[in-house]
């Protein structure tokens, strides 16, 4: 096959690239300049689509005699992930910026970039598996190492995406092992830090970040009542579950902690209140896709459920939930009420190792019944 | 075996060039020692520099050698201003047409930034040409211009400029012209004497020299202030050991004899018109370099087109190499005046001393297919289909 390996720069890219040099595939490098600003140097372990990570990424391309390019996908990434997480934030929610680069850039624009220049797939450093049914329809599953697993990022993927994607690291135990292979290829990158965080916030500083580019007017932190507790510095930089940085002064009549609960950005009001009220009995999203094919269970009527499996972070321990197509909208119900879920966040939901899908929330009802807590705005 | 069209990135060693450099290795000698060995080597070093001011038509001790183009560029245009306001504050204006070579363009960006320089950016036509009028407008108006600065030929679509004209105004108003002649070295006949200019830029690369050498050719009556300061050779304006061997290597090449390629030029522009009716040539169709034929393809991104043709075998660029391999739409397509999606579609190519008509056959052969698929793929800024297909 032809195919594009998509070189970050990094050790997982790198050992991925070579595995499919190994397999026998006809092999081109390729790495994505995402950032608008080329002249940047990487420093320690943060940032990424620096400089120094595409030369890191030719030299590996060198070494597995390959033949490497840089594609500008710069435009398209300021579009679909920069834009998109700065109003994701504006709107109160809280988005995954590496899940929504997969869904538009690297799966998207890349691939199909890749398919029309005559490729026939692409593969990536990512640590995910993908099965093949007796049908001979391909199912994307968790990585043989739990631990490293990337499943979570990738749930955005649809059937026609799995079809073309190749991930080579999927069934590695560890990533020392990775790493190790790395070392025995002579790769550079082989003790190359991992990244962390967001790409596109170097320094790590998301909130800093964010007060920059949202704008941050002072407005009011209010209890579930609406009674007014105090002040915040612009509601866009807070997180649904976020305890610290309130700075109300006092404490709640119960003593316990206080919680963000809701996120206004309309009103620019926080609210906030006890754990109890993060607890949620229902989670829901109409924005929603299926790795494969769409579950049978859920096909005929709403009457329909499926017991599985929900994952709301990219790394959150899976919990037991039934799930129902409700019209237009997906919705979970977890076995036990579940907390620190945000709107904004993929609810990325599994059958064993396997990847079913995913829904972005965007509605949620609380597990705790008094006082009410209306639905986030949207 | 690939097929090089890309000459003006890079064009490979001239045989005579080599033997030249491989010979001149083997002597031991540094051009400014005193005993025998060094006379030596500043004996081919100054023949060296007699051989390659007569290819340019200077005096020998006008030859500035350099590291190459850049280094050239860069003392010209910063000694020049900083000569200029040395001699009078209130002349800190530089002329400069738009698309320019970075070397160019970021210099004087720099200066600007760092140095007080007020950059006059003159514009071009539809095909990367400065008028004379212009250069004429802007310096009758302003008393305060401190250096014009040009390229002779542009070396991304190849438009040959009206040095001439635009030196003789120079001259008229007093002010010190300097010429970026890289990419119109020994494909177009450069006098120094006769030009008028006080400096003027050229690279041995180019032109099947070794990589890393160049010239400033500067004239007597020029003063610059210098960028590299050292051991004061080079008439105290570029210090720094001297590189003999590259020099007499640099010779060879400057006297090896010109052949002209526009026949193999207009080859090249008729096939690929030819191959896709819907390309569209861009810089001058008559007054251009004789190696150069420089496309926009439509609804395509260049450098889909580059990959498709590499993986074909043929060796294209989409223009300047110089932006840390990360394609960006040309500023001199910009400066030409097409939007970015228009300019993001270009390719250069470009002929040398030893490009056939075999080349250009098997780039048309390629091109269509390429073409195609290239035109699929659309543009990198179009909206995706998200995995429908």
């Amino acid at each position: 096959m032809k195919v594009l390996a998509a070189m970050s720069g990094g050790v997982d890219s790198a050992v991925a690239a070579a595995r499919a040099v190994d397999a026998g595939h006809d092999v081109v490098g390729v790495h994505l300049a995402l950032s608008r600003m080329p002249g940047t140097l990487r420093t320690g372990s943060r940032g990424c689509c620096t400089i120094e990570d595409s030369m890191d990424a030719q030299r590996v391309a060198n070494l597995i005699g390959i033949p490497y390019y840089v594609w500008d996908f710069s435009e398209r990434f300021k579009l679909d992930v920069v834009d998109d997480f700065i109003a994701e934030y504006s709107a109160g929610r809280t988005p995954n910026p590496c899940l929504r680069c997969n869904e538009k850039i690297k799966f998207a624009a890349l691939m199909e970039k890749a398919l029309d220049l005559g490729f026939d797939a692409v593969a990536t450093g990512h640590y995910a598996t993908i099965e093949t049914d007796a049908d001979g329809n391909r199912e994307l599953h968790r990585a043989a190492d739990w631990a490293k697993d990337q499943s979570y990022v990738l749930g955005v993927l649809t059937a026609d995406q799995l079809a073309h994607s190749m991930f080579p690291l999927g069934s590695t135990p560890s990533k020392a092992e990775v790493r190790a292979e790395a070392a025995a290829r002579g790769f550079s990158v082989a003790s190359k830090p991992d990244s962390h965080d967001i790409c596109f916030i170097p320094d790590g500083d998301t909130r800093g970040w964010l007060a920059e580019r949202v704008g941050a007017e002072p407005g009011d932190i209010l209890d579930r009542a609406g009674e007014k507790l105090g002040t915040h510095e612009g509601a866009a930089a807070f997180t649904v579950g976020q305890r610290k940085g309130l700075n109300i002064g006092y404490p709640a009549d119960d003593g316990k902690p206080r919680f963000v609960l809701e996120v206004r950005p309309k009103t620019n009001e926080v609210v906030v209140g006890p754990r109890e009220a993060l607890e949620l009995a229902e989670i829901a999203g109409s924005r929603f896709s299926w790795a494969g094919l769409p579950p049978r269970e859920l096909a005929s009527s709403p009457s329909e459920t499926l017991d599985c499996m929900i994952q709301i972070r990219a790394h959150a321990d899976p919990v037991p939930a039934t799930l129902r197509q409700d019209g237009p909208e997906l919705v979970a119900i977890p076995d036990e009420p579940l907390g620190g879920v945000a709107p904004g966040q993929s609810c990325v939901i599994y059958l064993g190792t396997r990847v079913l899908g995913q829904f972005t929330i965007d509605r949620t009802v609380s597990a705790s019944p008094e006082p009410a807590i209306p639905s986030p705005a949207l | 075996m690939t097929v090089y069209l890309d000459h003006a990135a890079t064009t490979p060693m001239l045989p005579a060039a080599r033997e030249a450099w491989l010979d001149a290795l083997g002597l031991v000698g540094n051009p400014s020692s005193i005993h025998s060995d060094g006379q030596n080597a500043k004996r081919m070093l100054e023949e060296a520099r007699e051989r390659v001011a007569a290819s340019l038509g200077c005096d020998p001790i006008e030859i500035v050698f350099t590291s190459g183009g850049t280094e050239s560029v860069n003392l010209a245009i910063k000694g020049l201003y900083w000569a200029a306001v040395a001699a009078d504050p209130e002349r800190r204006r530089i002329l400069v047409p738009r698309g320019e070579h970075h070397a160019t363009v970021d210099t004087v960006e720099w200066l600007e930034r760092h140095e007080g320089a007020i950059v006059h950016w003159l514009p071009v036509d539809e095909y990367g040409r400065v008028s004379p009028a212009e250069v004429e407008s802007a310096l009758s108006s302003h008393a305060d211009s401190a250096l014009v600065t040009l390229l002779w030929a542009n070396n991304e679509v190849g438009t040959i400029q009206p040095v001439a004209d635009i030196v003789a105004l120079a001259t008229k108003y007093g002010v010190p012209a300097h010429a970026d002649a890289v990419a119109a070295y020994r494909h177009l006949p450069v006098d120094f004497a006769a030009s008028g200019l006080a400096a003027l830029s050229v690279s041995a690369h180019k032109i099947g020299g070794p990589l890393g050498m160049g010239a400033l050719v500067l004239s007597r009556k020029a003063t610059v202030v210098p960028l590299i300061h050292g051991g004061g050779q080079q008439r105290q304006v570029r210090s720094g050991t001297q590189d003999a061997p590259a020099a007499h290597a640099f010779a060879a090449a400057a006297e090896h004899p010109v052949s002209d390629l526009s026949a193999l030029r207009d080859e090249l522009i008729a096939g690929v018109a030819g191959a896709v009716p819907s390309a569209i040539l861009r810089g001058d169709p008559v007054n251009r370099l004789d190696n150069n034929a420089h496309f926009t393809f439509p609804g395509c991104e260049g450098d889909s087109l580059l990959f498709l043709l590499d993986a074909a075998g043929i060796s294209v660029s989409t223009g300047s190499a110089c932006q840390a391999g990360i394609p960006e739409a040309s500023h001199v397509l910009i400066g030409m005046g097409l939007g970015e999606q228009e300019a993001r579609g270009a390719l250069r190519f470009t002929l040398g001393h030893t490009s056939t008509r075999a080349d250009i056959r098997a780039l048309v052969a390629a091109l269509p297919s390429a073409h195609e698929k290239a035109v699929r793929a659309g543009l990198a800024t179009r909206e995706t289909a998200k995995g429908t297909r």
